[in-house]
């Protein structure tokens, strides 16, 4: 990790030395040497974080220590109650989902969940969900539609899991279905992409009213690796392939595919993950206010040209 | 000596051009290695009349496959590609696009038409893999969004054949979307109640398959057909084994549950509309 994000050094070397002043004895010259150093951490954050490349930014979206869906349930929600299974063959960890207060309001939530440490990563398969997953989304997405509670997706994959067994439970069956599920579902949905936005498998809980995305984040159709292996034949080459797909939060919200980017703390969510979550929480808040006032018929029409309007071509009759 | 060569060696053969040397007369099969009359091959709707094969039909042939004589109605043809990334890797896309136009005399990898099916009305859309692959983009997304729009208008079934890799990389997250676009619009084509039948054929993977490949009312595909969410490749990465025999083909896809039914091309026009007459209203 150490090498993937050089450019956190200057950062993390300034800490490491405001840590060790903080434990000589009090004085006034160390009370000023720690107030200096604190300005100057502040300003070096913010100079790197604000100049991250989306080669960087990439890496940020993958940090271990980058908040995950559960503990942005921990944080805003109360009374959570997590649902498991597919109802057809198992659980997927590697998708949560359930329903819990935000405020006093009960709400469904369904997110990918990444593992911090290496046994929790393998039992949540990287965050990279198997058809199960999707399932058991569609199932919470359902009974949200049957309650009528606003869902809260959260989105942080590298992408549905390429294997042997997920293609034979059908997962592009699983994305396919919960795409044509959500563009119709009668409740509001916000979906924020809280780290790696991967191709279809982010995409697979991802169709929302409104589509939020943290400052760092990145949302993109295949991984920068990917796209080098297959362009460049070279995944070394994935820093090219992160700028030449505009993958950023910027770029999504450029090319009109996000709603509203989350700005982050200086040094990036994994900096102040209390932080993170509380700006990503009242963006939530913000975005269902404004779903609240439409009627639900109103709703689906607009998520409907919300999507229709996504693409960019030319012709007579480009813009339609 | 009584012996002297004086022709140089012929160049070994490639085995992938081989096939195509005796163009216009004959043709190799992949499959089964016969040589066969290029004209048998055609009339035989480009299946192998030894083994069974299934070449790849271009779009137009598929178009003319299905629907009924000078019944086609071409549709969209004036949407074109942007590039809204000003995208390059060692070409340009825009340079790129300008040379599948030219091989392929459309701007991007979808033809849509309005015609009948032994006398019904339908709209259909076929992804054309000859052009970047059957790629996904804006156009594409755009194109099969407005033929299920236009079904709906018409109060016809819709019917869509993919040949496709995927999303198209160099649109980059706008590929992405329109897989939820066409999604959108096929979820009001079924809530209008009309039949939308999806066929697949041989390759149909990544963000097609994960999206309109499998949505359909009734899902056909042709005989060995490779459909798929990742590569093989990419699989065989992530597990690190070979995968077995078969994996991922139109078989594999009917015993697991996921078609209706495998349909050799000579057949299928006749079985679409069998099925389009059992649903349609």
């Amino acid at each position: 990790m150490a090498a993937e994000t050089q450019f956190e050094q200057p950062i993390q070397r300034l800490r490491t030395r405001l840590d060790e002043l903080r434990g000589y004895p009090d004085s006034p010259a160390k009370r000023r040497e720690v107030q200096k150093l604190e300005q100057k951490l502040g300003r070096l954050s913010r100079e790197i974080y604000g100049n991250l490349s989306p080669w960087q930014k990439t890496l940020v979206a993958r940090h271990p220590a980058r908040p995950f869906t559960l503990d942005y349930v921990r944080l805003l929600l109360r009374d959570f109650v997590e649902l498991h299974g597919d109802r057809a063959f198992s659980d997927d960890p590697a998708i949560v989902a359930g329903f819990g207060f935000l405020g006093e309001r009960p709400v469904a939530v369904i997110g990918h969940q990444k593992g911090r440490d290496t046994k929790e990563k393998i039992r949540r398969n990287f965050g990279m969900p198997r058809p199960e997953g999707y399932r058991k989304a569609l199932r919470v997405l359902k009974l949200a539609e049957k309650f009528g509670r606003p869902v809260l997706t959260f989105i942080d994959t590298p992408g549905a899991y390429p294997g042997l067994d997920s293609e034979e439970r059908g997962v592009s069956e699983a994305i396919a279905r919960n795409l044509y599920e959500m563009a119709r579902l009668r409740t509001p949905i916000v979906a924020t992409v809280t780290g790696e936005g991967g191709s279809g498998g982010a995409l697979g809980i991802g169709v929302a009213d409104a589509v939020l995305m943290l400052e760092h984040s990145v949302y993109s159709v295949i991984s920068p690796e990917g796209c080098a292996a297959i362009l460049w034949k070279d995944q070394a080459r994935a820093r090219e392939a992160a700028e030449a797909m505009r993958i950023t939060a910027a770029d999504c919200k450029a090319l009109g595919v996000i709603d509203v980017v989350i700005p982050e703390p200086a040094g990036g969510a994994h900096a102040d993950p209390v932080a993170a979550i509380d700006a990503v929480g009242k963006a939530i808040g913000a975005a269902l206010a404004r779903l609240d006032a439409l009627p639900v018929d109103a709703l689906l029409a607009a998520r409907y040209e919300k999507f229709r309007a996504m693409g960019i071509w030319e012709g007579a009759s480009a813009g339609r | 000596m009584w012996f002297r060569k004086d022709k140089t060696p012929r160049e070994p053969r490639d085995p992938k051009t081989s096939a195509s040397l005796g163009e216009g007369l004959f043709r190799k099969c992949e499959a089964c290695r016969e040589t066969l009359y290029a004209k048998e091959v055609e009339r035989n709707r480009q299946v192998c009349p030894k083994c069974g094969f299934h070449f790849r039909l271009s779009a137009d042939e598929r178009v003319r496959l299905l629907l009924d004589d000078d019944s086609a109605v071409h549709l969209f043809g004036d949407v074109r590609p942007g590039d809204p990334l000003k995208f390059k890797d060692s070409k340009r896309y825009r340079d790129r696009l300008r040379e599948y136009e030219g091989k392929a005399g459309r701007p991007d990898a979808v033809v849509a038409a309005e015609g009948t099916i032994e006398g019904m009305p339908v709209v259909l859309a076929v992804l054309d893999y000859a052009f970047m692959g059957g790629s996904m983009g804006s156009v594409v997304g755009e194109v099969l969004t407005r033929s299920a729009e236009r079904a709906v208008t018409r109060k016809s079934p819709l019917v869509i054949v993919t040949a496709s890799g995927g999303a198209r990389m160099q649109e980059g997250i706008l590929s992405l979307m329109q897989m939820a676009k066409v999604s959108a619009a096929l979820a009001r084509l079924g809530e209008a109640r009309l039949p939308f039948v999806c066929i697949l054929t041989d390759p149909t993977t990544g963000g097609v398959t994960a999206s309109f490949a499998m949505q359909g009312d009734v899902t056909l595909a042709e005989p060995k057909a490779l459909i798929g969410f990742a590569g093989p490749r990419v699989i065989e990465q992530t597990i690190r084994q070979t995968l077995p025999e078969g994996f991922q083909r139109s078989e594999f896809l009917l015993e697991h549950g996921f078609v209706d039914a495998v349909v050799p091309r000579p057949q299928l026009k006749q079985t679409l509309a069998t099925v389009l007459r059992l649903l349609a209203p």
